[in-house]
């Protein structure tokens, strides 16, 4: 041992030794590295044009704009938050999060407790199968599916709507103000709980069907079992996803608001992600639209966080 | 076994009808996720008279493929199918090679940037400079606008599914690598040679999630891409689904016997081609995915 560190070698533990011994980690590690250099981290770097009245045309190169760019303290955030828009875009985030938190989220669990109780394999594997799909699908496509089924020029279900209700009365989901949240949850129900089941019953298949045997020998009837077993035993992964969902309170998927859309009920769908979309990259008024989306972030971060605090504290082991 | 079977036959008839109730409950929410894709595979098939006059139907009673000539006859479909192949394998191999070369040091409790570099990826996940500042990059300072570099680089590795490949290389059994290492491998051949070829499965789910992001993306290519030959197929479909009434005058199809262009049947038509791709891999895939999210359920 001592003849092997006093040779020319540099000595174990030292940074030398390291890079020598771990050289190829190191080499492989930094294509990595620079894509979240130039990617991730230069774009925070940006966030300057929060506290600058920006233009890309103060200097002859991006960073030249950067730099002649006047600082204006927090004045474009002053701008924001007593602006017209963002009670307005506030609103219409928090209601479809809300509308989303209240139904979509417990949609999966609700489905998976189902199919736990499922005891012919063959009728679970292929209802699995096709509730799975609809996550694979692009949001353009569930947009063109909700637009075939609904729209009130070749919708199939809008026909129906008018034969039930007669066609002063059928509700008109593409176009409805007032339904254009209902719209957005349903939507991302018929896609995403199908799939998001899968993570509780990866959960509930560690559960020793022991516990459920045990259980009926001491009379427990269904809800007893679904009450004492099941649900203890995906606790800890409906904590960890609700941490999750709530870190997103301000992301909205902007995918689905974006072509969903339209003239009509743009009052009700107008969200950050969109606001900031058509402030910045659309109307090019760049400081405002940076402004919406650090204030976006960072309410995001602390959400996450508070949540991860907060299920610490039940005795629960976090996320982080 | 027997005990099971015992118990089965007192069930009382209450909770006979719930069980019931619950395969109900299950059935209609499968068929919901299924009839529309049913009745957007018939309607393709349909012609625009009987899209017009039947309500509902799951098979047409008169087949036509005129939707389907039309849109393989003007070529903006064929294309966006094209393009969005090309993105998404090279896309994929891009996101592949990254997200496997960051995961691996990191996965490696020896490795002495570990804690520093996990934490870099890891902020990255709970802050981010937005969509202004990451637009101007992409757009501005790396002009990549109307490249395909510009819907490759800025999402090239996914936090999540970096962190997914990560944790299966930390299972993997340690003593192998000791083996190679006595036989005087170095990290880059124990890398290539063992950790790889044992990590198939994984590398396979993540390949699919990245793969199905590419295919499904829509939003970047709408701010990056305006060049109309390189369109891919989600922004074909959102034309001509949302924007097109014009089918009877674009290409100088000629309808033939049924008069009418099939407008509708065109709408359907694009939906179902764009879909099918992903139809077609799903079965294979599947066990994959399930893995993949199982994997990526055990905490980073």
């Amino acid at each position: 041992m001592e003849k092997m560190q006093s040779n020319a070698k540099p000595r174990a533990g030292t940074w030398r030794h390291e890079l020598s011994v771990h050289k190829w980690l190191y080499i492989m590690i930094i294509p990595g590295v620079i894509y979240m250099l130039v990617f991730r981290y230069l774009p925070m770097g940006g966030l300057i044009m929060a506290f600058q009245d920006f233009s890309p045309y103060n200097g002859d190169s991006m960073m030249g704009a950067f730099i002649k760019s006047p600082f204006v303290g927090l004045d474009i955030f002053k701008k924001f938050f007593t602006g017209p828009d963002f009670y307005r875009v506030l609103k219409n985030t928090l209601s479809i999060s809300f509308a989303s938190l209240i139904f979509y989220f417990p949609a999966p669990i609700i489905l998976a407790l189902f199919l736990n109780e499922i005891k012919n394999v063959a009728f679970k594997r292929v209802t699995q199968t096709m509730v799975y799909i609809p996550h694979f699908i692009s949001m353009v496509i569930v947009a063109a599916l909700t637009s075939q089924l609904f729209s009130t020029t070749d919708g199939l279900v809008y026909h129906g709507l008018v034969q039930m209700f007669g066609r002063a009365n059928a509700p008109d989901i593409m176009s409805d103000p007032g339904l254009f949240v209902h719209m957005i949850v349903g939507q991302s129900m018929w896609k995403e709980t199908g799939y998001g089941t899968i993570i509780f019953l990866a959960a509930l298949s560690g559960v020793d069907v022991q516990l459920y045997e045990a259980a009926e020998v001491d009379g427990a009837n269904r809800w007893h079992k679904m009450w004492h077993i099941t649900l203890p035993a995906i606790r800890s992964t409906i904590v960890i996803m609700l941490i999750l969902k709530v870190g997103t309170i301000l992301n909205t998927s902007y995918e689905q608001i974006f072509l969903m859309q339209n003239s009509m009920n743009r009052s009700v769908s107008d969200v950050f992600d969109t606001y900031i979309y058509t402030k910045g990259v659309v109307n090019g008024n760049y400081s405002m639209a940076t402004a919406a989306g650090m204030f976006k972030s960072i309410v995001s971060m602390i959400m996450v966080l508070g949540a991860n605090k907060l299920a610490k504290a039940f005795g629960e082991s976090g996320f982080y | 076994m027997t005990k099971t079977k015992h118990l089965k036959v007192k069930r009382s008839p209450g909770d006979e009808l719930v069980q019931c109730l619950i395969y109900l409950f299950i059935g209609i929410f499968a068929l919901i996720t299924l009839l529309p894709f049913v009745y957007i595979v018939a309607g393709s098939f349909a012609t625009e008279r009987e899209l017009t006059e039947r309500a509902f139907f799951l098979f047409p009673h008169t087949i036509s493929f005129n939707a389907y000539q039309y849109i393989f006859k003007t070529g903006d479909v064929v294309k966006g199918l094209l393009n969005s192949l090309f993105v998404t394998i090279v896309g994929v191999l891009i996101n592949m090679t990254l997200s496997c070369t960051l995961a691996y040091p990191l996965s490696r409790t020896y490795f002495k940037g570990r804690i520093f570099f996990t934490n870099m990826v890891i902020i990255t996940m709970l802050f981010s400079g937005g969509m202004v500042p990451a637009y101007m990059l992409v757009s501005n300072v790396l002009h990549l606008k109307n490249t395909y570099w510009s819907l490759w680089l800025p999402g090239a590795v996914n936090a999540f599914n970096m962190i997914i490949i990560k944790n299966y290389f930390q299972g993997l059994p340690a003593e192998l690598e000791e083996a190679a290492r006595m036989d005087g491998g170095n990290d880059a051949q124990i890398f290539i040679k063992i950790i790889l070829p044992l990590s198939k499965p994984v590398i396979a789910s993540v390949s699919l999630f990245y793969a199905v992001s590419h295919w499904n993306s829509y939003f970047d290519a709408m701010m990056y891409i305006s060049d109309k030959n390189k369109e891919v197929i989600q922004i074909v479909l959102r034309r001509i689904i949302f924007l097109t009434s014009s089918v009877a005058t674009e290409g100088g199809f000629d309808w033939g016997l049924f008069g009418m262009p099939p407008e509708k049947a065109v709408k359907m038509a694009t939906t179902v081609v764009a879909t099918v791709p992903i139809l077609v891999v799903y079965p294979f895939i599947q066990k994959y995915f399930t893995q993949g999210v199982m994997v990526g359920s055990v905490k980073g």
